[in-house]
C-alpha cells in the first residue's frame, strides 16, 4: 500500500483530500513532520486561504520539501498549493513561492465575470499525463480561485477558459512535482479518479 | 466553459430518538433511512454541483449531531458542501469546517455583527464565507428615500428589507446595501432568499436576483420559489444568478437534479451533465 502524507500548515479542510486518496487505496496521513514527509512515497500539498500566510506557515518545512523533490518522488500541490510551487504571487504584496515551477500567480483581471472564478469548469488536457489516464478531455472539475497561475506552455498540463485560459494544471521541468487549480478532492468521480491515478504514480 | 450550479437544499433535524431526519422527505425508503447522508448520496449521484445543509434545530443540543452528519457526508460525498444555520462565532465556523464542510452560511449573526464576516473571511478565507441574505418586498417607498427602489413585474416600485430569525424579525436594512457591504467585508457568496417566494412553487423572485448579480462581483445563489425546472431557467437569465438552490422539488421526487440539467442544457444554459 502506498503510503501517501498530506502536509499540514494549518490551512484548510484536509478531511476530503485525506477521505478521497483513502478512497484510491492509499495509506495516508497528514504531518508537519520533515522525517516523515521524507519517508512518504507520495506527498500532497493541500491549501486554501491566502499566499502569504501559506508562505509564513510552510518556511520551516521549506528545506525538507526542496529535499523530497529532489529525490523524485511524486507530489501534488491542490489550489494554493499549486499556487505556492510558483516563483512569486502577487497576491497581498509579492511573495516568493518555493520556486518550483517558473512562472507567477497573478489575479483575475477586472472584468464582467464574478471574482472568485467559482463552480464546475471544463478542462482541456494540453499534454497526455498519468494523472488524466482515463479522464476525458473536457471533463468537469471544481474551481475556487480569484488567482491563476502564468506560466510557459511546457508547464502546462491542462488548460481551463474564463475569460481567458488559464493553467489548470501544472508541471515542473523534472515532472515529478504537479499542481491542480481546482480540487480534485471536490471534484465527484472524475477528481477521485485522478487522485487514484496520482496514488499510482508514487 | 464555467457552468451554472444547481444545488439541493437538505433541512436537517433532530427527531426524538436523537438521530437525524431530514425535514419534508417524502421518499418512503429515506424517511425510513431518516439519514441526510443518504439523501446527499442520491443528489450526488444525480449530478448535484454542492449541496447545503440547513441545521433547522439549530441549537447548541443540535450541534453535535450535526457535526456527525457533516463528517460522514464528507466523507462519502466529493462535492463542495455548505452548512447553514446557527453560526454564530468564529468557534462554531472553525468546528464545522473541520468535520470537513467547505463553507458555510451566516445569517442573522452577520446582521447582528458584520464584524463576524470580516474576521471569518480573514481567518478562514473569502471562498468559504457565505453570506445568507432573507428578504422580504416593502412597498413603503416614500418613507424611505434611503432605500435601493426597484420595480416589480407589475411595475410597483418597492425596497427589499432584509429579515432575520427566520424571516420572523425585520431590520430596516435594505437587501442591496446589505449585500455590498458584506462584501466588501470579505463574504465570498451570497445565499439570496426572498421570503415572498419561499416555498410558493412561484418561481424565484427576479427583480432582487437580478439586482444582486449586476450590482456584486461575487457570485449570487438564487432561493425560494423553486416549483419547476423553467423557475430555474428564469432565475439564469432574467435573474442572471450563478446558482440555483432548491429543495422541494427534488424531495419531493418531482424532478431529479438530472432532469432539470438536461431541461436547461436544452435551452443552451451550461450544465455539468
Amino acid at each position: 500500500m502506498k503510503n501517501i502524507v498530506i502536509i499540514d500548515y494549518g490551512l484548510g479542510n484536509l478531511r476530503s483530500v485525506y477521505k478521497g486518496l483513502e478512497h484510491a487505496g492509499a495509506s495516508v496521513s497528514i504531518s508537519s513532520d520533515p522525517g516523515t514527509m521524507l519517508a512518504a512515497d507520495g506527498v500532497i500539498l493541500p491549501g486554501v486561504g491566502a499566499f502569504m500566510d501559506a508562505m509564513k506557515n510552510i518556511e520551516g518545512l521549506k528545506g525538507a520539501i526542496k529535499e523530497y523533490v529532489g529525490s523524485g518522488k511524486p507530489m501534488l500541490g491542490i489550489c494554493l498549493g499549486e499556487q505556492i510551487l510558483m516563483d512569486r504571487s502577487e497576491e497581498g504584496k509579492l511573495t516568493d513561492g518555493l520556486g518550483l515551477i517558473k512562472g507567477n500567480v497573478v489575479r483575475f483581471p477586472h472584468s464582467e465575470l464574478k471574482v472568485p472564478h467559482m463552480g464546475w469548469n471544463s478542462i482541456q488536457i494540453t499534454q497526455e499525463h498519468p494523472l488524466f489516464e482515463g479522464i476525458p478531455d473536457g471533463s468537469y472539475v471544481y474551481f475556487v480561485h480569484s488567482y491563476f497561475v502564468d506560466t510557459t506552455q511546457k508547464n502546462i498540463l491542462a488548460a481551463c477558459g474564463y475569460g481567458r485560459t488559464f493553467a489548470a494544471a501544472v508541471i515542473n521541468d523534472t515532472g515529478n512535482v504537479i499542481g491542480t487549480q481546482f480540487h480534485p478532492e471536490k471534484s465527484g468521480n472524475v477528481g477521485l479518479k485522478m487522485l487514484h491515478n496520482f496514488v499510482r504514480m508514487c | 466553459m464555467l457552468t451554472k450550479r444547481i444545488i439541493p437544499c437538505l433541512d436537517v433535524t433532530l427527531d426524538e430518538a436523537g438521530g437525524t431526519v431530514v425535514k419534508g422527505i417524502e421518499f418512503v425508503d429515506l424517511r425510513k433511512a431518516g439519514d441526510p447522508v443518504e439523501l446527499a448520496k442520491r443528489y450526488n449521484e444525480q449530478g448535484a454541483d454542492e449541496l447545503v445543509f440547513l441545521d433547522i434545530t439549530a441549537s447548541h443540543e443540535g450541534r453535535g449531531t450535526m457535526i456527525d452528519v457533516i463528517e460522514r457526508t464528507a466523507d462519502e460525498v466529493f462535492i463542495p458542501l455548505t452548512v447553514g444555520g446557527g453560526i454564530n462565532s468564529i468557534e462554531d465556523i472553525r468546528q464545522i469546517l473541520r468535520a470537513g464542510a467547505d463553507k458555510v452560511s451566516i445569517n442573522t449573526a452577520a446582521v447582528k455583527d458584520p464584524d463576524l464576516i470580516r474576521q471569518s473571511s480573514q481567518i478562514f478565507g473569502s471562498q468559504c464565507i457565505v453570506t445568507a441574505i432573507d428578504c422580504k418586498r416593502n412597498t413603503d417607498v416614500e418613507g424611505n428615500p434611503d432605500k435601493v427602489i426597484l420595480e416589480l413585474e407589475d411595475g410597483t416600485p418597492a425596497w427589499y428589507e432584509v429579515v432575520i430569525y427566520g424571516g420572523r424579525k425585520s431590520t430596516g436594512i435594505d437587501a442591496v446595501q446589505w449585500a455590498k457591504k458584506v462584501e466588501e467585508l470579505g463574504s465570498g457568496e451570497i445565499l439570496l432568499t426572498s421570503m415572498d417566494r419561499d416555498g410558493t412553487y412561484d418561481g424565484f423572485d427576479i427583480p432582487i436576483t437580478r439586482k444582486l448579480s449586476e450590482e456584486l462581483d461575487i457570485p449570487v445563489i438564487a432561493s425560494g420559489g423553486v416549483g419547476n425546472p423553467q423557475h430555474i431557467y428564469e432565475g439564469f437569465i432574467k435573474g442572471k444568478a450563478d446558482a440555483a438552490l432548491a429543495a422541494s422539488i427534488f424531495h419531493f421526487g418531482e424532478y431529479t437534479v438530472q432532469d432539470v440539467k438536461e431541461y436547461l442544457r436544452e435551452r443552451n444554459i451550461p450544465v455539468r451533465l
